[in-house]
Parts: C-alpha cells; structure tokens; sequence
C-alpha cells in the first residue's frame, strides 16, 4: 500500500470529486479522476480498518521497552 | 562532680545533636523579613501561626527555584537544620522550594507563563498539527480513575479499532512532573504513538501544579509527537495548555478531538464516491447522447447523396435538352449563314454586277444617242441663226471690216487711227491692206 497518509489520501480524494463536479474534466479525465479516486476511498477505507484496538500500557525495560495489555487491575490500582 | 562544658562545646554538641536528628525534611511556611545581602543568598525568616524559624538559602541553590520568593508568600522548602556557633543560633539551610497556597501558586503560575512566554514556547509557530487519524494515541496519564475510563470509552465508541498505549504516571504530588516528563520522553522514544494525550481529572491549584511545572512544559515543547493538553475541567488553564499543541478542555474532549469517528468517515467516504460516480454517470449520459446526435448528423450525407443523385438526374435531362437546342438552333443559325454566304458569293455578285453594268451601258448608250439627237437639232437651229448673224453675210450686204495693224483691232472709231497706220480692210468676198491718209471726224 502507497504510504499515503490517511488525512493526505482523503484530501486527494476530496479535491478529485470538487474537480469532477466542477465539470472542467473531459469524458477521459473524469474515467481516470474516478479511477484515481476509487483507489484513494478504498485505500482510506482500508486504513480505517487496519489496526485492531488494542489498549496497552507502555513498559520500560532493561533492553529498552515493551508493552502489556491494559487490563481492569491497572485501574483498580492506584 | 560536675560536669563542666565550656560554650564551644556545649554549642559543638547541640550542633551534632541537632544536625544529626534532622537530616533533610520539608518544611512549609511563610516567608517574612527577606533580605538579599550583597552576598546573593537570601535570608528570611519562615513562619506560621505560633512560631518561627530563621532559613537561608544561598546563591546556587537559587538557581533551581523558578520563581521569585517573596514576603507574605507561602511556600514548603526542603531543608536541613544548622547551627551557626559564632552566634548560637540555629536555622534552616534550603535548597529547593515549591510555591504553597493559591496566593503563592498563582504567582509562581504568572511568573512562569510570562517567562516562558518570552522564550517563545507557546508560539503558535511551533505548534504541531495534530493527526487526522492517528494509528496509536499514547496517554500520559494515571491507569487509575475516571480518567482513562473516559477516553478508552469515547475513543471505543467512536472509532473502534485505535490503538491505545499508556504511559502510566502519577498527575499529583512532588513526583508526579519527574514522571511525566519521562513518559513524555519514552513515549518518543518508543516511537510507536502517532499523538499523544496528557490527561488529568480537575482539582485545585495546588492538585494542577505538575502540569504548570516548568519541566513538563518543556518535555511537551521538546516532544516531537503532537501533545494534546486535557487537564482539569475547563475553566482554569495550565502551563501545559499553553505549550501543548492542542488544548483540550476536558480528558473526554481530547479524546473526541483526537479520533473522528468512524462512520462519519465511512459516510463521507461512501459520499465521496456516489458523487464521483454520478459525475461519471452523467457525463457518460452526456458523451452517449451526443454521439447519438452525432451519428444521427453522419447519416446525412447520405441523404445528401440522394438528393444530389436526383439533382444530377435532373440536371442531366435538362442538360441534354439545353445541349440539343443548342445544338438545333446552331444548326439553323448554320443553315442561315450557308444561304447568307451563298448570296454573298462573288459569282452571283459578279453576274448581277454584270447585268446591272449592261442595262448602264444600254442607259448611257441611249442617252448618249438621245443627247446626241438633241445636240444635232440644237446645231441646225443654231446654224441656221449663226448664218443670219454672221459678219459675213452683213459683208454681203456691202459693209466692210477695218482693224489696224498689226494689232488686228477692230476699228469703230476714226479716233483709234492716225494717218499713216496700217489697217486691213475685210469686204465680203476678200479684202485689200490700206494706209490711213486722213481722219474725217464723225
């Protein structure tokens, strides 16, 4: 996947639909507009969808740092 | 026997059993009677309700207080006790202070926000932006309480699959800004966190103080990840707001301001796409029905076709019967020219010159003839006149001519002589030469 941030695809995405309505795109250049814009909804999509939630506290350790899932003891501890 | 001390000893022994049974301690108090000597340590004394206590702090330690100690102020310091033998006193030697009380707190708030302001920390230049969709949202933030119960909740419900990673401190109390600024710091390090949250529950001025605490402004400054700013409950602001990159009023509010949520993404994304694909439709609709107009107009050259078919048939009939009128009047105009010709011919000239030169030589024939008829009758008459006139037949009658000589004049008159001249004298039937002898006047 393109390393396209989310907010850059998204703002592509959204100036490729402000050209189209404008109307200044020929047939071909709306089909490719389209194309390009397509991709750029899917990739966006995809990335909402990519990470999984996962709640977890950082940790220092000797060898630099690890992680551990959050769980309900973390809060009840003080 | 007693035991006598003398004063240094006395004094050396309270020094070591006092000095010895308080090692360093906090103690709070309000500060009265400062002086800065020429020295640059400054003396006060500290005190409360009851008692008092003379305190010193000197120059390098000054340093690390990062505001200014005032009379009236309330503050703790961490200290320790000596006894000063020349004068038999005792004081408090500190080497760090916190501001104590709203008074002291707001003050000490004011002087840092305006020095930190000068250095430019919360310029808005240097304000990161915050990332639309983070992947990780680091929280600097106590594991316990309503805290992180609140921003688990609200990230959960709005965008379900964000990643969330703690970095546990305490928000409270002397340790808690040392903790902070490490978390702060290892969250950077770890590398992991696309924004970070620094999150506390509301409380008094004194609760806030790690978050106005000059250490953790500049971890926030230095933090190369955006920091949102959630502390407290709206109203009051803290150092940390101010050099944060996003302040946000509440824990709950960071946590909104940091995750979109997902179905609005999703719709607006589904959006997107339905107005990409009616633009596509319609201009589709749009290039069908032209090319509909388009081919209905190629058809026509066809049809102009057929039009210019009959147009040539017709033409064409026209044509040739234009052609044969032209042709049969350009015959007859040929007939007429033959017969024209044919009366211009020399020969026909020739022959009607001929006849016309005939009858005029039969004209001038006879009318010389008739002219001559008419000369000869004219000659008899006139002939026969002539003879009555004529000189000659006068002569006859006995009359005479005389002219002189040798002029041949006729004489009329005796004048015209002189005798002696010549004259000729004609009779009528011959004549005689004379010479004049003498004039007889008429």
């Amino acid at each position: 996947m393109a390393e396209e941030k989310f907010e850059e695809a998204l703002a592509k995405l959204e100036e490729i639909v402000r050209k189209m309505e404008s109307g200044d795109l020929t047939l071909d250049e709306s089909l490719k507009a389209f194309e390009e814009g397509v991709r750029l909804s899917r990739l966006c999509a995809q990335r909402i969808d990519e990470a999984e939630r996962r709640v977890e506290v950082l940790l220092k350790t000797q060898e630099g740092f690890d992680v551990r899932p959050f769980t309900e003891k973390d809060e009840s501890d003080s | 026997m007693k035991e006598v001390l003398s004063v240094t000893e006395l004094t050396l022994r309270i020094k070591f059993l006092l000095e010895s049974s308080f090692e360093t301690f906090w103690v709070e108090g309000e500060i009265s009677n400062l002086r800065r000597p020429g020295s640059g340590h400054v003396y006060f004394t500290l005190k409360d309700e009851k008692s008092q206590i003379r305190a010193v702090i000197f120059r390098p330690a000054l340093k690390s207080i990062r505001f200014d100690l005032e009379d009236g102020m309330k503050v703790i310091l961490r200290a320790r006790l000596n006894v000063y033998e020349p004068r038999g006193e005792y004081q408090i030697i500190a080497d760090a202070a916190e501001p104590r009380g709203v008074g002291a707190l707001q003050k000490a708030f004011e002087q840092l926000r305006a020095r930190l302001q000068e250095e430019g920390l919360f310029d808005p230049a240097h304000k990161k932006p915050i990332p639309f969709l983070p992947r990780t949202i680091g929280v600097v933030t106590s594991p316990s309480g309503a805290v992180i119960r609140d921003i688990l909740n609200i990230t959960s419900r709005r965008f379900p699959s964000v990643h969330i990673l703690i970095a546990p401190v305490r928000v409270q109390g002397v340790e808690a800004p040392p903790e902070i600024v490490e978390a702060i710091a290892d969250l950077n390090v770890h590398g992991k966190a696309d924004v970070i949250i620094l999150a506390r529950g509301g409380g008094s001025l004194e609760d806030l103080a790690p978050f106005n605490d000059e250490r953790v402004a500049r971890a926030i400054f230095g933090s190369r990840i955006p920091v949102i700013s959630a502390v407290g409950h709206e109203i009051d602001f803290t150092i940390a707001d101010f050099v944060a990159d996003l302040r946000a009023p509440t824990p709950s509010a960071a946590a909104e301001l940091v995750v979109p949520i997902r179905g609005e993404i999703m719709e607006n994304l589904e959006d997107l796409e339905r107005r990409m694909k009616t633009c596509c439709a319609r201009l589709l609709k749009s290039a069908r029905e032209e090319t509909a107009l388009l081919r209905g107009r190629l058809r026509d050259p066809l049809r102009i076709i057929a039009d210019l078919r009959l147009k040539l048939d017709d033409r064409s009939g026209s044509l040739a019967a234009t052609v044969a009128a032209a042709i049969a009047s350009r015959k007859s105009d040929l007939k007429n020219m033959k017969a024209h010709i044919r009366l211009l011919s020399p020969a026909v000239k020739l022959k009607e010159k001929r006849f016309v030169l005939e009858n005029l030589h039969k004209n001038v024939v006879a009318a010389f003839l008739r002219i001559l008829e008419g000369l000869k009758k004219r000659l008899e008459s006139e002939m026969n006149v002539l003879q009555s006139l004529s000189p000659l037949s006068v002569l006859g009658r006995g009359y005479s001519i005389v002219r002189r000589l040798p002029e041949g004049e006729i004489i009329k008159d005796a004048a015209a002589v002189a005798p002696g001249d010549d004259v000729a004298v004609r009779l009528s039937l011959g004549g005689f030469r004379a010479k004049v002898v003498k004039i007889e006047e008429g």
